[in-house]
């Protein structure tokens, strides 16, 4: 019997500005048979995401599919003509985009936009429609069913809105749904939930889907079987439990390295300065008016205190919203902290970095996530390093270039990467080069606010293993704010664990899920993806998962 | 210069035809601006054709004005008073508008407000009467007029710079530039600049386009450049009264505005590209 997707010798081509061809894609064959998940694994670039989107038909601007046929269900996409292609997306083929909250249009309900496909394609009746989502929220454990869909994008969390891209997806009952990275941008704990409710709804509806993602740990609890992708070419498919136990090619193996990082690579045993590098007392920071109990209206740290030793790295957890970010910036000064004390070697610090001294501002250095608004785009990498040297240490000319080579060399950069503009690094050498910037002011504490989070994995245990390689050279310390508590817990001395702007206990990696511990703290750990293909299955519908995250803050 | 231009081009810039001919023109009327008094066969002021609105003829290429005047010279010499002002007063209202616009974005504050009311209040002014209160109460000198001018467009330039660069300010490369301890000065003119100027420079075409159609229309209300001397827009008015004759007098000062305007937009919206795909 026919597969349910063929997809033969698929190339797809890409035209960059300078009029060249690029192929992008390099003859892929795949099959997906009826109600069979098949998951699509690669680092990015890797052309998960074009092969994805090939199924439908659809070519991001300036590709083309170039040779080659994708046949879902009888007809080649690949050949259609548009207006068919149309019809089919929605109906056969359905597709759930990495950011919902990007794929919902803000101005109109929920319940609209999911009914949509529907009356698009004149399925069913307005009302058969609406009761059908109905089902659909139920089926993908959505709170309040009935009425969610009267409500606005903006006024349902994150998770939620995926689940319900998934209802839009699934309500033309199609026979093959794409999943497009859609928990990479969630939480630990919520990713969990949205992956249970698309599995369950997936053996429900019995459709076959092909998922996208970059991490491993997810694909093996929700695929059938695995395709691992590199440059545009199938590098080894296989049965997700054989993938996983067997692998053959040397990128998958560097993929499953990746999602457990090795714990801990020994850190010398520095003896402990006199004091601690940097003293956090009682620091309480949020937006709006300050109130008469000291409290802004908005508080976003609550009363927290936290120290980082000398050469020793602490770790920040928990989950988005919960302040772990806010506290970064409360420390380097960015928001200045409504009460409390920071210290930096014993020395006070002013509230905000204007106030500072250059010196403690030269000694602290912050790396922010996303290096692709940290690196100003429109300067050469040279520049962005060139800028702190000749700030702090007032270095030119030939100092300055010897210096800035030095960098990208510590970072593990070519020297040639110097006179290119950020827009032209892979999302790795970015980062990198982000690093570099704080490392040129030559500090002592740098505090990396989520800098592996925008990452795939294997590059992430890259940055990570560099963070270890140069605090060996440099004897740096490290604040690590992370929601992966397996990155956190690679690096860090001690882990700080945050709910609700409090920091709720601060334990050692090892402690992690022994009993005693705080209830969140057992569940980060307890959502931490596992490699074990039955690990969400065994996981126990109440093993603390539902926990109440804001009951914590109402105490 | 041409060597220079070829080899930044094999560096990786993208020209467009379109782009292409609108720099020509713009060229074109930037060298007659400048060589005018060598090339202008004839003095501004002089009576050279006993006719009135003459036409095109070997001797007068343009035809002659309304009162007999070479208008091929005129031509040339009203270019340096309409690219000369235009340009003079767009360079000023636009450093002083983005300048402000920038620290206004990157300070916020009361600062922020007190400056944005004000050029909103300077704004609120219709501009064409501004023009003719300031110039029928000081007086029409060149110096008068670019100020005026550039006063007049200076709240515009100030908004759209502002907008922009309240969107850069957000960024977290201004955040990490503030948080080194850098001034003010240095996050607007390397942080902030580099990231807007192609927008401010596309603004800078455009608003050259309302200076030059403002110039004009202040000397053809008899406001602006004083006679015998003649910018394009005076020609127009001075020689109104050969439209029903479709004298090249009237005509020729009309397309030298449309042309040069039209061509600058072409260039600022068509201006050379960066490739980003250097292997090629």
């Amino acid at each position: 019997m026919a597969h349910l997707v063929e997809i033969r010798g698929l190339r797809v081509e890409a035209k960059t500005d300078s009029g060249r061809r690029i192929e992008i894609i390099r003859g892929v064959d795949l099959d997906v048979a009826d109600g069979e998940i098949l998951a699509l694994i690669g680092e990015s670039g890797s052309g998960k995401t074009t092969i994805a989107l090939s199924l439908l038909g659809y070519t991001r601007a300036g590709c083309r599919i170039a040779g080659g046929s994708v046949t879902v269900d009888g007809r080649d996409m690949a050949a259609l003509p548009e207006a068919e292609r149309a019809a089919l997306r929605g109906t056969m083929v359905a597709y759930i985009p990495q950011s919902a909250a990007a794929a919902f249009n803000p101005s109109r309900t929920v319940m609209e936009q999911v009914i949509e496909v529907a009356r698009i394609h004149d399925l069913m009746p307005p009302d058969a429609a609406r009761a059908r989502a109905v089902e659909l929220f139920r089926a993908l454990a959505l709170p309040e069913p009935e009425t969610i869909g009267a409500r606005y994008p903006h006024q349902v969390s994150g998770g939620q809105l995926q689940r319900l891209s998934a209802a839009m997806a699934l309500i033309g009952a199609p026979k093959l749904v794409i999943f497009d990275e859609p928990t990479t941008a969630l939480d630990v704990t919520t990713q969990i939930e949205v992956l249970r409710a698309f599995k369950a709804v997936m053996k429900e509806s019995r459709a076959a889907g092909v998922y996208v993602s970059h991490d491993l740990a997810v694909v093996a609890q929700i695929a059938d079987r695995i395709a691992v992708l590199k440059g545009g070419e199938v590098q080894e498919v296989g049965a997700t439990g054989q993938i996983l136990a067997r692998p053959t090619h040397p990128y998958t193996r560097a993929l499953l390295d990746a999602v457990e990082p090795s714990a801990g690579a020994a850190r010398p045993a520095e003896a402990a300065g006199p004091g601690p590098l940097l003293e956090v007392t009682e620091v309480v920071a949020g937006y709006g008016r300050i109130g008469p109990d000291g409290m802004p209206l908005v508080p976003a740290i609550r009363r927290v205190s936290l120290t980082v030793e000398r050469g020793r790295n602490l770790g920040i957890i928990g989950e988005s919203g919960c302040g772990k970010s806010t506290l970064a910036r409360v420390i380097a000064g960015i928001l200045p902290p409504v009460s409390g004390r920071i210290a930096l070697d014993g020395t006070p610090l002013a509230p905000a970095a204007a106030q500072r001294p250059r010196d403690a501002l030269r000694r602290l250095q912050i790396v922010f996530q996303l290096a692709d608004t940290a690196l100003n785009p429109a300067k050469a990498v040279g520049e962005i390093l060139g800028r702190p040297l000749t700030f702090y240490h007032g270095q030119r000319g030939r100092a300055r270039e010897a210096r800035i080579d030095r960098l990208l060399d510590m970072v593990r950069l070519p020297r040639a990467l110097k006179t290119r503009l950020p827009g032209e690094l892979s999302g790795g050498q970015k980062q990198r080069v982000n690093l570099a910037r704080a490392l040129a002011a030559e500090p002592e504490l740098v505090i990396c606010d989520e800098i592996t989070s925008a990452l795939d994995s294997v590059v992430a245990a890259a940055i990570i293993e560099l963070l270890g390689e140069l605090q060996r050279e440099l004897g740096l310390s490290y604040i690590f704010i992370s929601h992966d508590l397996a990155m956190v817990q690679s690096i860090c001395d001690r882990i700080a664990v945050m709910v609700a702007g409090e920091k709720i206990e601060e334990l050692a990696p090892g402690d992690f899920g022994a009993p005693g511990t705080h209830p969140y703290s057992r569940l980060l750990h307890a959502s931490m993806p596992k490699l074990d293909p039955g690990w969400l299955d065994g996981l126990g519908r109440d093993a603390a998962v539902e926990w109440p995250v804001r009951a914590g803050a109402a105490s | 210069m041409a060597a220079t231009l070829r080899s930044r081009l094999r560096l990786g810039y993208a020209l467009n035809p379109v782009g292409v001919v609108g720099f020509c023109i713009v060229a074109f009327w930037a060298v007659m601006a400048l060589a005018a008094p060598l090339i202008a066969p004839h003095p501004v002021g002089e009576i050279v054709d006993f006719d009135y609105f003459g036409p095109m003829t070997r001797e007068f290429w343009l035809g002659t004005d309304y009162l007999g005047r070479d208008m091929l010279s005129r031509i040339l010499m009203g270019a340096r008073y309409t690219v000369g002002i235009s340009l003079a007063a767009v360079a000023l209202a636009c450093f002083t508008g983005v300048t402000l616009g920038m620290t206004a974005a990157v300070t916020g504050g009361w600062f922020d407000t007190v400056l944005s009311r004000f050029l909103d209040a300077l704004n609120s002014i219709p501009s064409k009467l501004f023009g003719l209160v300031v110039v029928a109460g000081i007086g029409s000198s060149i110096p008068v007029l670019i100020a005026t001018l550039a006063v007049i467009y200076t709240p515009g330039a100030y908004r759209f710079a502002r907008a922009l660069a309240v969107n850069v300010n957000t960024m977290d490369f201004v955040t990490v530039a503030r948080v080194r301890g850098e001034g003010t000065g240095h996050i607007i003119g390397s942080e902030i600049l580099p990231n807007i100027i192609g927008p401010v420079l596309a603004d800078l075409g455009l608003r050259f386009v309302f200076v030059v159609l403002l110039l004009s229309g202040l000397s053809f209300l008899g406001l602006g450049v004083q006679p015998p001397d003649a910018d394009w827009g005076a020609m127009v008015r001075e020689n109104i009264g050969g439209l029903p004759f479709g004298a090249p007098a009237v005509v020729v000062p009309s397309l030298a505005i449309a042309s040069l305007t039209i061509s600058v937009n072409m260039l600022i919206d068509n201006l050379p590209r960066r490739i980003r795909d250097r292997s090629a």
